[in-house]
């Protein structure tokens, strides 16, 4: 063969080897640092995994929001209109985390069922609408919910 | 004042007729290229010049709509208000998805015209060619915004009295130049993609026509990193905690162009000096420009959400996605049919520069595919329906991290490696001393630096300095045979000095991101009034809570002095606003900025009366990451400077002077005679 056709066939062979394996690794650390999106009531009926990263998001249930007075913690409890789902958090909420409104928390449920969020996000602004959530609302019968849990966003 | 209610018509016939001249620029010269027809070719200059024109009225009409706020016009109505100052006013144009998509539309009627006003020396055809596939894409992005999404759609006849305002979270000095110098980038490659096409209509692929696109993916690339940084430098402190990074999709959309543009840029460099790698540059510039659309797509399309997702109409999102279809897949084709046509038998030895940059490209596109697969997987899961998937930045760093430790190591070699072929001791000659060094560093910086001994930042530091030592030695090395030191200098070329200073920025950059993960201190905690909090050597007291009215908003405020090492060094006043339009809430962080540390105090909500929870970090080495990037941008402007993109007018000119000359001195033989 001519070398430089050699060459090149080599330096392709590696791109593909050195790429099989970096496709390999890439489904191997997606499968490990994946989180799943869990409805409250599937979290509350035990469907979703014990002390595994997850997500989960639901309507702020209006009147569950409790802030400590000596510390950042805070408890609410998030519905989808089936089931509701205590969730305990420390730190920060986003500006626009309000009850009756449409959250995502990060994080994962402890042995007791309660929901230990690392992160909270919440809605941003009334034009932007997370597909999670929009599918929520129209599970829910509760009147009062649906009509203040109409949109969020989430990440940024 | 009334606005004139004529103007947004008038926006919208200017629409109209650049969609027109787009048309006739996609067809004429290019039908004029194809049969040999000169005066065809030659509408393609004037016809760009028209497109840009006819943008730019659109554009202004709906800057005059703004800033007169003429609510019948819908857009208007849900992205401004009369009480916003009038810089928001008029930057609210890109404040939503008709807008941005207008701004789209005239960045790259601006390129498109800057190719026809720079490219008089490439051939007609060539010109003809390039200029007919830009028009071919303006046609895609004018026809989207005419038929699904029209900035200048009316309420008529009644028009509301108040607008629905522009989204606090963009009311900012960022908003004002983060979206036009990062549609600058993304529209940029689309003059690299056009050239690349022209090439393969033409088969003429050689280093003349690397020379040619060479300067665009530059200048592209070097506009699309500082539009990512300042993102990443606005979501630092205006989303209120301090994240200059969380491998969002939206980021993602942005950096996966960024990454391949980078493999493209090096590229071409290949394909310039050593006529190699043809078809593989042409494939990376048709990648660059699909994934600069398929950011555009993800971004707007609907399918995931955050600021920057305006609408969820799925109308729109198939348009997007069938041009990006049409784009890509016609472009492969082409490229299938066309690319044995160009190939090279030139060789080169394992050890040298071309190897280096094949290691280079290789990486960047593995870097590439892990960023396109965790942005992608979770939409694609979602439309099969495996259900609502997050992909988080644990993912990303486990391969980004790697990968580009990997990058920074080979890229030393890079410039001090020959083309063609390399001796190894050469090499070992030249870099032991920086090796050796950057271990000293490595090893000295976490013990200095920080209690604890960080092996991290070891890595971190020893990566940056090898890197910045490489290009010293690499430096000293070419001035070896100089006379003196100043003429040497004046010696080596812009384009030596913009690769030095490009790379340097790449180890300010990794110094910066490293560091600052690493050593970063993050406090959310409640303060009360009078209460002191330590971190680190600094000490930051709450001295009073108060009420601040703005333009448009009213404002909680912190008054908190800062100490360190019990000297006062500043007061921090954040604030937390309510904006009267629609009762939305912000955070505006304060800093107190240096090189070495930034201080970050935000507040978070009331808890009782006194007190606050509120979020205090001390952040080192965080101005690093967008200071590099800054030096890569002005790397990329020194690049594009570099005399040799001027050679061919400068003969050209010389040729007329010579031409003139010439009839002078006839003149004057005639004169007498």
């Amino acid at each position: 063969m001519h070398p430089v056709r050699k060459q090149r066939l080599i330096l392709v062979i590696a791109g593909v080897v050195f790429s099989s394996i970096a496709i390999g690794l890439m489904t191997y650390a997606m499968r490990e640092n994946i989180n799943l999106f869990y409805p409250p009531s599937k979290i509350v009926s035990g469907e979703a995994p014990h002390n595994r990263n997850i997500r989960g998001g639901g309507c702020v249930k209006p009147g569950s929001v409790v802030r400590a007075t000596d510390s950042l913690d805070i408890n609410f409890i998030l519905t989808d209109g089936v089931a509701e789902l205590p969730v305990k958090f420390s730190g920060i909420l986003p500006d626009l985390f309000a009850e009756g409104e449409a959250a995502v928390v990060n994080g994962k449920v402890d042995d007791k069922g309660v929901f230990n969020a690392e992160q909270v996000l919440a809605k941003h602004d009334e034009n932007y609408t997370p597909p999670e959530v929009a599918s929520i609302k129209n599970s829910g019968d509760h009147k009062n919910d649906q009509a203040v849990c109409k949109v969020m966003t989430y990440g940024s | 004042m009334v606005p004139n209610l004529m103007m947004p018509e008038l926006g919208h016939f200017a629409l109209v007729i650049a969609l027109c001249l787009s048309i006739a620029l996609f067809i004429l010269p290019a039908l004029g290229a194809h049969y040999g027809n000169q005066l065809l070719m030659h509408t393609s200059r004037s016809l760009s010049a028209g497109f840009f024109v006819f943008v730019c009225i659109a554009f202004i009409c709906l800057c005059y709509a703004f800033a007169y706020d003429d609510f019948s016009v819908k857009y208007v109505a849900s992205n401004s208000n009369t009480m916003l100052p009038y810089y928001y006013k008029l930057c609210a144009v890109w404040g939503g998805h008709e807008g941005s998509l207008l701004l789209w539309v005239l960045m790259l009627a601006g390129w498109t015209f800057a190719v026809s006003i720079f490219s008089k020396s490439l051939p007609l055809d060539m010109q003809a060619r390039v200029l007919s596939i830009l028009g071919f894409v303006a046609i895609g992005f004018l026809s989207f915004m005419l038929l699904t999404s029209n900035p200048f759609d009316r309420i008529l006849p009644i028009p509301p009295q108040e607008g629905g305002d522009l989204n606090p979270a963009l009311q900012d000095f960022g908003f004002i130049i983060h979206p036009p110098i990062l549609y600058m980038g993304y529209v940029g490659f689309s003059v690299v993609f056009a050239f690349a096409i022209a090439a393969l209509l033409t088969g003429r692929l050689d280093s003349a026509w690397a020379r040619w696109s060479r300067p665009w993916a530059t200048m592209a690339w070097g506009f699309l990193s500082v539009g990512i940084a300042l993102g990443s430098w606005w979501a630092y402190y205006e989303l209120g905690w301090g994240g200059w990074w969380v491998w969002d999709p939206v980021e993602n959309a942005s950096f996966m162009p960024w990454i391949v543009g980078t493999a493209l840029i090096h590229s071409l460099a290949v394909t310039e000096k050593r006529s190699l790698f043809k078809n593989w540059t042409i494939l990376l510039a048709i990648f660059t420009f699909s994934l600069s659309l398929l950011g555009t797509f993800i971004v707007r399309s609907g399918l995931l959400t955050s600021v920057h997702a305006f609408a969820s109409d799925p109308e729109r999102g198939i348009f997007i996605l069938g041009f990006l279809l049409v784009v890509i897949g016609g472009s492969l084709t082409l490229f299938a049919f066309r690319a044995p046509v160009v190939k090279s038998e030139i060789g080169f030895s394992w050890l040298s520069r071309e190897t280096l940059l094949v290691g280079n490209n290789i990486i960047l596109c593995i870097t590439m595919l892990t960023v396109l697969l965790g942005t992608l997987y979770p939409m694609i899961a979602d439309a099969i329906g495996w259900g609502k998937i997050s992909v988080g930045p644990p993912y990303f760093n486990f391969f980004f991290l790697p990968l580009m430790g990997l990058l920074c190591l080979l890229m030393a070699f890079g410039p001090v490696a020959n083309w063609k072929r390399t001796q190894p001791q050469q090499i070992l000659r030249l870099l032991w001393k920086p090796w050796v060094l950057s271990l000293v560093f490595a090893a000295v910086f976490p013990w200095l630096y920080g209690d604890e001994y960080q092996f991290a930042a070891a890595v971190a530091v020893f990566i940056a300095s090898w890197i910045t030592l490489a290009l010293v030695a690499d430096f000293i090395h070419r001035l070896r045979n100089a006379d003196s030191f100043a003429i040497g200098v004046k010696k080596l070329s812009l384009s030596y000095y913009a690769m030095v200073v490009a790379h340097l920025g790449i180890a300010v950059t990794l110094t910066g991101v490293s560091l600052t993960s690493i050593y970063s201190i993050e406090r959310d905690l409640r303060m009360e009034e009078h209460q002191t909090v330590h971190l680190l050597n600094y000490d930051f007291t709450m001295q009073a809570l108060q009420k601040v009215k703005g333009p448009n908003y009213i404002a909680d405020e912190a008054l908190i002095s800062v100490a360190q090492n019990g000297k006062h060094i500043a007061e921090m006043q954040p604030q937390k606003r309510r904006y009267y339009a629609r009762g939305s809430v912000t955070t505006e962080v304060t800093l107190q900025v240096n090189l070495f540390r930034d201080l970050y105090v935000a507040m978070g909500e009331p808890i009782d009366e006194k007190a606050w929870a509120m979020r205090v970090h001390v952040r080192p080495f965080v101005r690093w990451i967008w200071l590099g990037v800054l030096m890569m941008a002005f790397g990329s402007c020194l690049a594009v400077m570099d005399k040799r993109y001027r050679k061919r007018q400068v003969k050209l000119e010389q040729k007329e002077t010579s031409l003139v000359s010439l009839s002078v001195v006839q003149e004057k033989i005639i004169a007498h005679e």
